[in-house]
């Protein structure tokens, strides 16, 4: 099957490659992704959009599985045969790829400006000094919440957690709703939605995060600490044996009304709009106290970079700040709710929702989840142990201060940060 | 001079030839497999080169506390979940059998096909029922519990570190049970009529004629099932693959060396693979389930009494 996938795409780009012979003028480009999903997106509005600009350029989206595409991509890279421009996946992949010779360097390409540091991050090397991948979007953490249930039963959105957790007594209290729809069999949840989501407001989001790859903080710190001791709380307010509820049963328990609050990431937004027959509104993680700046988890997820050997390297640089210019981003995040672009400047969205998720970038400060750059490089792998170690919490089998200590022991023993 | 005597025997090509499929089909597909998986388990990826170091991984999966407590905890449930196989499903297994082969119980083809069904199912489906079954949001477990008035008894299984193995092996027990009762149900059908006749003269009935008679007879069907069931156990992975993901939580009180070993070699989410590790634990595995088949065939098979008829 992988062969067969394989083979046809290699067949497809040696026949486009020859076509981009056969017009002389025009110059073919091709764009290797997983993302197969947006291959009607890109056919019908993202390509157009391009090719009426420039002339001269024609442009071919190319996607395979996404099980498949690393090793795919690996196997054209190798073999000389990979499309001109090239999807990334956030931090190590990519870096991998970089480092073997197959991103280019695209720390001048014009466009890159219009990326905060934070969001150029997943796409660099170690020290920031390089970038080789444009960012194209990525994904926000928060609430989702039912706004007929707050409305009946007279809740205010909350922005304190003293607030967050006075709404979740009354919901509770009343007993219509399941206060918060969340489970953690499948663990992730409790790490992404739950650790990840409220964290950053207590570790100052990317003070935190880059004091704690530099050495200079721990994970048994109050800061580190306390998300912990806030997820041990959420346990009354979860249903019944959410210790065995997985994922797609929260999306179900949602979308069904049963439940009032969502810990949530945006890219819930395209299938909640279609399924939920009530109105929903998102709140940004609660701050300690009223004015308190707040920190969200904005998380790169996807970028777009050149491939090293491309023999169309100006076109395919033409492309690459079409994909950084605000153009791209308007286009790019209308399609896909809840996929935001990390443009610099403000996109105009329709979704109501996703314009709340996104509006947040405006008043809290960026960041992205705590274990994905460089600290998930060794055994044990500090991502996995996250995930692992939230749900204990939740589930009330280890205590915040327990999960953090095994969480930094981990750590300590492969990584050595120089001081 | 005697030794002249002896005609020199002709070679026998013919020995040669007719093993020659088989033995190069079992190499091509089993044993070189199994050699380049030892071989990968003593070389260790440095700067993209594979380089040789001996028993270091093994070293560091039995000295790095971050790989020995995984595994030594992953080979506890493992042992756990075959000795609850060992305790329930052969029994059942055995008692079945015996209540099948029973003359007098009517409709036993039905039983017997009914119960086999699940074996022939798919890890997959059997994982995603048994889930859908005992979810406490839409699972006809709790229902059909409280439904008796026992609702209080319902826990969310699967989720619950104490319960989650034990949940998981008897859905492995109900899956499997179907094949030490067709073993022992082929086995109680090959008892001579006379052998039973000889013991309901001597007043050997019912139960008394199914401890001294039947069971002793069926003792060496008992010992392959019970080397199946080692063998299987400790090379199982997908149920708790579908069930309880790789990561096979909470808290790994599912992780069995299977899952153990996938994660090694394979890597999950953010954790890269590392073949070379990997392949030392499924040394580890070959070795744990050659020891325990020795051990099975020096030990017990050559003290089993047989009966020839």
């Amino acid at each position: 099957m992988t062969t067969k996938l394989l083979t046809a795409l290699l067949l497809g780009t040696s026949i486009l490659g020859s076509a981009g012979v056969a017009y002389a003028e025009d110059v073919t480009l091709n764009i290797e992704s997983w993302r197969g999903d947006d291959l009607a997106i890109w056919k019908d509005k993202l390509i157009p959009a391009f090719e009426a600009k420039n002339p001269g350029i024609k442009v071919v989206f190319a996607p395979s599985a996404p099980t498949e595409y690393d090793a795919a991509l690996g196997a054209k890279l190798a073999a000389g045969s990979a499309g001109d421009l090239i999807t990334c996946r956030p931090f190590d992949k990519s870096l991998e790829l970089y480092k073997k010779g197959n991103l280019a360097d695209l720390s001048s390409l014009p466009g890159m400006e219009n990326f905060s540091p934070v969001a150029k991050s997943a796409w660099q090397t170690d020290d920031g000094k390089v970038s080789f991948c444009v960012p194209m979007a990525s994904v926000i953490h928060g609430f989702i919440y039912n706004k007929d249930a707050f409305d009946k039963l007279g809740i205010k959105v909350p922005t304190t957690r003293d607030e967050f957790f006075a709404a979740l007594d009354k919901i509770k209290a009343d007993g219509t709703y399941i206060p918060m729809a969340m489970g953690t069999k499948d663990l992730w949840e409790a790490a992404t939605m739950g650790y990840q989501n409220i964290g950053p407001n207590y570790w100052k989001g990317e003070d935190g995060r880059q004091a704690l790859i530099k050495g200079e903080q721990k994970l048994t710190d109050k800061d580190w600490v306390a998300p912990y001791e806030e997820l041990a709380k959420w346990k009354p307010y979860l249903g019944d044996g959410f210790e065995a509820q997985t994922y797609p049963d929260s999306q179900n328990l949602f979308t069904l009304g049963r439940a009032a609050i969502y810990p949530a990431g945006s890219w819930e937004i395209g299938l909640f709009n279609t399924q939920a027959q009530f109105k929903m509104g998102a709140f940004p993680p609660p701050v300690e106290k009223a004015g308190d700046t707040c920190y969200i988890s904005d998380h790169t997820d996807i970028g777009m970079g050149l491939n090293a050997a491309s023999k169309h390297a100006d076109a395919a640089k033409t492309f690459l700040s079409w994909v950084a210019s605000p153009d791209f981003a308007t286009i790019y995040a209308n399609a896909l709710p809840g996929f935001f672009s990390l443009n610099s400047s403000p996109v105009k969205m329709a979704d109501p929702l996703a314009q709340e998720f996104v509006s947040w970038r405006g008043k809290c400060k960026s960041t992205i989840r705590s274990t994905y750059q460089i600290l998930s490089r060794g055994t044990p792998n500090l991502e996995n142990e996250t995930w692992v170690e939230s749900a204990n919490v939740i589930n009330g089998t280890d205590t915040p201060e327990a999960a953090a200590k095994k969480l930094q022991t981990g750590l300590d023993s492969w990584y050595h940060p120089a001081k | 001079m005697a030794a002249q005597t002896r005609p020199k025997r002709p070679v026998r090509w013919h020995i040669g030839i007719f093993l020659a499929p088989a033995v190069l089909v079992y190499t091509a597909i089993m044993i070189l497999p199994l050699a380049g998986t030892l071989q990968l388990s003593l070389f260790r990826n440095v700067s993209e080169s594979q380089v040789f170091v001996g028993l270091g991984n093994f070293r560091t999966l039995f000295g790095d506390p971050n790989w020995s407590v995984g595994f030594w905890n992953a080979l506890r449930n493992n042992v756990w979940f075959f000795i609850i196989h060992m305790l329930v499903q052969n029994p059942i297994g055995v008692m079945l059998a015996a209540l099948l082969s029973s003359p007098r119980l009517r409709f036993a083809a039905f039983y017997r096909t009914a119960i086999f069904v699940p074996t022939i199912l798919s890890f997959v489906i059997v994982g995603f029922a048994w889930k859908l079954i005992l979810s406490p949001l839409w699972g006809v477990a709790p229902h059909l519990l409280d439904f008796v008035g026992l609702k209080s008894l319902f826990t969310p299984w699967l989720g619950k570190e104490q319960y989650a193995l034990i949940a998981l092996s008897l859905i492995s027990v109900w899956q499997f049970v179907g094949i030490p009762m067709m073993l022992i149900y082929a086995a109680l059908l090959s008892i001579p009529e006379e052998v039973i006749e000889a013991a309901e003269c001597d007043g050997i009935t019912g139960l008394s004629q199914f401890w001294k008679i039947k069971l002793p007879l069926i003792l060496p069907s008992i010992g392959i099932i019970s080397i199946l069931t080692f063998v299987g156990n400790f090379n199982a992975f997908d149920l708790i693959y579908t069930a309880q993901g790789a990561l096979a939580g909470p808290n790994y009180s599912t992780d069995i060396l299977g899952t153990f070993l996938y994660r090694a070699f394979f890597g999950f989410q953010l954790q890269v693979g590392d073949p070379n590790m990997g392949a030392a634990i499924a040394t580890m595995m070959f070795l744990i389930i050659l020891g325990g088949v020795c051990v099975y065939l020096f030990l017990v098979q050559t003290r089993l009494r047989r009966y020839q008829f």
